[in-house]
């Protein structure tokens, strides 16, 4: 091995890049962490960089978690609260108020795209397909957490009954609110998942609540479950599920309203 | 490798300030990079966890957060008095004023309601998804950094040689604790007790349980870990601990850069930029100063 040793000329230089690499930082402190602002924008160059890190933690928990490991289930002794609704809780969508006024008998959840069967499907053909129910906790990306009993169909037998083509890589849920208004009009909200937590035993269709039909504040008449991921992966308020291969027609790009907006596109963390 | 060149006193005539100090290569390449990997890292993931909390400025204890029950051991917020909004930050039920850092803050006429303060976050302004990123990436940095330097110190011998406390320590402690107290330094090769402390303090619990509390908040990793949550009494307790963890790390970076300024700046910081650490000359008598090298 070789000796390690410092010449003064290397040390004179490597003090003088730290001091002056402190003094930088200390004056990025004292001047507010205002600058990094314009450098972490959706698009931005050192957040593009930043963003690398969310495939390494997507592939890491993929790896780690598996197709079929399941998130917790609670009793019913852990069911101490109502559900706490989130995000969009009474849409003002006259279509929506529409299908509310009439108890959603005119609704149909759509199963399109990549699909070989593409299907319209009343609550009630839903409801008599078969059930799970489980109790999991709801993690909001806020950072609150709230437990209930979800009631609904597993999603992997709509797909099934669908066929989904091999094509189709992503699940995408359009929904009935609009979440936002842009020029072009007003934005629904829209999302998507994966076919592994699609078809992930716990992702359900889910039109109960706590062993009631789905409130309208929770997403009635038919939301989804993503148990291993966060809340906003989990549109309320669907109307049609489309099979997708790419980001490229879902909105901006990224895969889903928030994602969009700044958000990672696996909400796993 | 490194160890050939810490018994060597060649480097000592250029770079050591006078004849009877004494100058010895303290601190290995390793944990000069990994510690300030480190010092970067903790930067970023402090005040973007700052800006993640802001989006819920409550820490609850349990499964879940209470809405129709009180669970809540920590809130930042705000409220309208007669005197026009207050911030305020509730601890255990008591209630405290910050108007102006805590909870309503900014500048003089734009004041908005907001946790922690514009200067304390990244981004400045309110952005979750923007801090998440920033959160995320640093923290595989701390994981990877902590990883490497555990390795690097098994094998250079900086864990058994400096961190391993032994049975001198704890009969030295009440001396250390009264040398400290009184701002009485001794630079020796070694770390005196309560510096042993302190960074395996910070080593080995806190940055493992940062981490720890860190993925036990993760719903995915909740699927392959199901146990953690069990263990730390919850997902809301797990966040709050990652909390406590955090003003723990924030108190330890405090006392840190007292001690360093109270010790000398100038040699505690060459050591851990270049490695070379100039010690106290040895005692008048001619033996070697009780703990020195």
């Amino acid at each position: 091995m070789p000796k390690f040793q410092i010449s003064p000329k290397l040390q004179i230089s490597r003090r003088r890049f730290l001091t002056s690499a402190s003094l930088g930082l200390s004056g990025i402190m004292l001047s507010g962490c205002d600058a990094f602002d314009s450098h972490l924008g959706v698009g931005d160059g050192l957040r593009g960089f930043l963003e690398g890190a969310n495939d390494l933690t997507y592939r890491a928990q993929r790896l780690l978690a598996g197709r079929d490991a399941l998130a917790p289930e609670f009793t019913e002794a852990d069911i101490r609260q109502p559900q706490r609704p989130n995000g969009i809780t009474a849409p003002d969508d006259d279509v929506y108020k529409g299908l509310l006024a009439n108890d959603f008998a005119d609704w149909r959840l759509e199963v399109s795209g990549l699909v070989e069967k593409p299907l319209s499907l009343s609550r009630e053909q839903l409801q008599n397909m078969p059930s799970r129910t489980q109790i999991t906790r709801h993690d909001c990306v806020e950072g609150w957490s709230c437990i209930a009993k979800w009631t609904g169909t597993p999603l992997s037998l709509v797909l099934d009954q669908a066929v989904v083509k091999p094509q189709a890589r992503y699940v995408m849920f359009h929904c009935l609110d609009t979440i936002d208004r842009s020029l072009s009009g007003d934005i629904k909200y829209y999302g998507t998942i994966d076919l592994i937590d699609a078809r992930h035993p716990q992702t359900i269709l889910a039109y109960g609540l706590n062993g009631k039909p789905l409130p309208v504040e929770n997403g009635a008449p038919l939301r989804v479950r993503v148990e291993r991921q966060l809340g906003y992966k989990m549109p309320k308020y669907l109307t049609k599920i489309e099979l997708v291969d790419g980001f490229a027609n879902v909105g901006g790009g990224r895969g889903g309203y928030w994602e969009d907006n700044g958000y990672d596109w696996y909400g796993g963390i | 490798m490194e160890s050939v060149a810490r018994s060597q006193p060649t480097a000592e005539a250029d770079t050591a300030p006078s004849k009877d100090a004494t100058l010895i290569y303290r601190q290995s390449r390793w944990t000069r990079l990994t510690h300030w990997l480190w010092a970067i890292s903790l930067f970023f993931m402090l005040l973007s966890g700052l800006q993640i909390f802001n989006a819920r400025p409550q820490l609850y204890i349990g499964k879940e957060s209470g809405f129709d029950y009180n669970n809540t051991v920590f809130a930042i917020g705000a409220e309208n008095t007669a005197t026009g909004p207050r911030g305020y930050t509730e601890i255990l039920g008591k209630r405290f004023d910050t108007t102006g850092v805590l909870g309503w803050s900014g500048p003089a006429g734009q004041e908005t309601s907001r946790a922690f303060p514009s200067w304390a976050t990244i981004p400045s302004y309110y952005d979750l998804g923007t801090a998440r990123v920033v959160h995320f990436f640093f923290a595989w940095i701390l994981s990877t950094t902590l990883i490497v330097w555990l390795i690097a110190s098994l094998i250079n011998g900086h864990l058994r040689r400096d961190l391993a406390p032994r049975i001198d320590d704890i009969k030295r402690l009440p001396r250390d604790i009264i040398d400290h107290a009184k701002l009485k330094f001794h630079h020796t090769r070694e770390y005196n007790t309560l510096q042993k402390m302190a960074y395996g303090g910070v080593l080995f619990v806190l940055l493992p349980l940062m981490i720890i509390t860190g993925l036990a908040m993760s719903p995915s990793m909740n699927s392959v870990l199901p146990f953690l949550n069990d263990l730390l009494g919850g997902r809301q307790t797990a966040r709050t601990i990652h909390f406590i963890v955090m003003a723990l790390l924030v108190a330890f970076f405090i006392i840190h850069m007292l001690m360093i300024l109270a010790a000398g700046p100038i040699n505690e910081l060459r050591s851990i930029i270049t490695g070379w650490y100039r010690t106290d000359p040895p005692a008048d008598d001619g033996k070697p100063s009780e703990r020195g090298a």
